[in-house]
């Protein structure tokens, strides 16, 4: 194994999973501590859904800085970035489910532990994703990234197929607009923060559709003398080291 | 046959061959420089609620404070801390965020500081906040403060009741509503300079809402002169509708003839009416009103209607329908 590949490996890695868990830990920290602002339900469920959106922004970025760069070692760390976009969906839908909507029952007839409660809180959640539309998309962002993360090993990728995994794990930029969409719908006035995710999220999808054209057109120049890679064949970029 | 010598290119326009060779250097350079910016601002945006923001200092006491309004009635409901009410702010002059109110207010000059009393009115003019308070009593008022965004604070005001300031400006007959400007300063307000509403802020009352003796010209908190981020040094208070009612930093007091449009209602009519009574049937169209969190408590509340003083204000709306007056 050559000396960069063991770095990335044993060294970077590690670090940077260890980065991605930072804001998870500190909002912990700072909810225990008080080192929130009076509301810090509110605060933890709007942080978590922030931390969301700037992972799957990072999780974007990452093959249009290859194209462009030619930083190939970026690839080692998309499927991380990735799913901590997950690990923070996930804890920003529970932390919605529990101080919003379990929080928000008021009634609990049989007592807080009961079968009403878990019927009334399913009723609860359901009747909000069904009537809110900022609710709907956001939810819908988040169930389509549960085939993403549970397809995201190495022997998932094999076994898929690197074209039909590719084509699968496209989805995330139907997730990415989700996102940005949900954040907007919610603000009540200044939607400059929205704003500002959902100008990253087209530059960075729009560099994907501009890319494929120019590529395209490179290959017709070059006569055929550039093949794109044979169908089924794996891309290289999806060749998993371990 | 004519044959046409083309245009010579001037020897400006070549680009320099050095660029020409580090052209792809350049433009992934100056691509990565961007996109590092962009990135950076959007990752700290936001951060700035984790700092917990200091809570206003103690202001000065307010002379002969009357406690103990029958008006005060909170049904034995905790009155929210000091420190709660002036970290958790809306008050989008000094930026949207809950904790900016707090941290960029403190430079905030509140003396002089005159209000205009104009329209329909026998006596307008300018007024100083020592002519509005000048042989009233101040009562101490602990109301209930039930934000559109389905939270809530007990808060314990200091102020005169607005009715008794009205009878002194002697309105016309002509005076249906009353109309009342925050200042516009962008210096001192840093969230004006930005148009995220239509400055300068407008709230209006219906005359007789303005008239109920609930309805408060409020100068202070805790017995203490109001701290800026809480609307220094005189605001609107009225309880029984959506916080957002509660002007601050009042500079115009206009007595006006046709009901007038307020800033959130031209922002979102669908969203905001005129009226913004506190009412749990009347759902946000974003979000529900049946319920709201008090702050610094876990479980929510079921929102009571005219948030709890529908006994003393529901006759002023007998008739009205409130699902379209909202």
């Amino acid at each position: 194994m050559a000396d960069r590949t063991r770095i990335i490996r044993f060294i970077i890695k590690p670090v940077v999973f260890l980065a991605g868990l930072g804001p998870a830990v500190y909002l912990t920290w700072a909810a225990l501590t008080g080192h929130l602002s009076a509301n810090p339900l509110s605060d933890v469920t709007n942080e978590t859904g922030v931390w969301t959106l700037r992972f799957l922004v990072i999780t974007l970025t990452i093959t249009p800085l290859r194209r462009l760069m030619g930083w190939n070692d970026l690839i080692r760390f998309r499927r991380m970035m990735g799913l901590y976009a997950f690990f923070y969906g996930t804890l920003h839908f529970t932390t919605y489910v529990v101080l919003d909507r379990f929080a928000g029952l008021v009634d609990f007839p049989n007592g807080i532990v009961s079968w009403t409660t878990v019927r009334n809180l399913l009723k609860s959640i359901g009747g909000d994703i069904y009537q809110r539309p900022f609710i709907t998309i956001g939810f819908s962002a988040l169930v389509l990234m549960v085939p993403l993360a549970v397809t995201s090993t190495a022997g998932m990728i094999r076994r898929l197929g690197g074209r039909r995994w590719q084509a699968l794990h496209r989805l995330v930029y139907v997730s990415g607009i989700g996102g940005v969409l949900h954040y907007w719908w919610l603000v009540k006035a200044d939607v400059r923060r929205p704003l500002t995710y959902a100008a990253i999220v087209a530059v960075l999808l729009g560099f994907r559709v501009v890319y494929k054209r120019v590529a395209s057109a490179v290959r017709q120049m070059a006569g055929g003398r550039l093949k794109p890679s044979a169908p089924g064949k794996m891309p290289p970029e999806l060749k998993v080291e371990d | 046959m004519l044959i046409k010598r083309p245009a010579d290119i001037r020897s400006s326009e070549i680009t320099d061959q050095k660029l020409y060779v580090n052209r792809r250097q350049f433009i992934q350079a100056a691509g990565a420089i961007a996109g590092a910016a962009t990135a950076v601002g959007v990752l700290t945006k936001g951060a700035a609620v984790l700092h917990a923001v200091q809570p206003a200092a103690h202001g000065a006491k307010l002379p002969n404070v009357k406690k103990g309004s029958p008006y005060s009635n909170t049904n034995g409901e905790v009155m929210n801390t000091w420190e709660q009410i002036t970290t958790y702010n809306n008050y989008y002059e000094f930026g949207t965020d809950k904790d900016q109110p707090a941290e960029l207010s403190r430079n905030f000059k509140t003396t002089p500081w005159t209000v205009s009393v104009e329209g329909e009115c026998a006596k307008p003019g300018k007024y100083s906040v020592d002519d509005i308070l000048k042989g009233e009593t101040i009562e101490e008022r602990i109301y209930r403060m039930r934000c559109v965004e389905a939270w809530s604070m007990v808060v314990p005001w200091a102020g005169i009741p607005l009715g008794n300031f009205i009878k002194r400006c002697g309105p016309t007959s002509k005076a249906n509503f009353i109309k009342m400007y925050t200042l516009v300063n962008p210096k001192e307000m840093p969230g004006q300079r930005s148009d995220v509403l239509d400055w300068p802020y407008v709230e209006a009352l219906r005359m007789d809402e303005a008239m109920h003796p609930l309805t408060l010209l409020a100068v202070g908190l805790y017995g203490e002169a109001m701290p800026n981020q809480d609307g220094a040094p005189i605001r609107l208070i009225v309880p029984w509708k959506y916080g957002f009612k509660g002007v601050k930093s009042i500079v115009k007091i206009e007595f006006v003839e046709k009901q007038p449009v307020n800033t959130w209602q031209r922002m979102a009519p669908r969203e905001y009416g005129f009226y913004a009574n506190v009412n749990p049937e009347v759902n946000h169209p974003r979000w529900s009103q049946a319920s709201e969190r008090r702050i610094g408590e876990f479980f929510m509340r079921k929102t009571l209607m005219f948030n709890g003083y529908a006994e003393q204000v529901a006759s002023l709306y007998t008739g009205l329908d409130l699902k379209k007056n909202y």
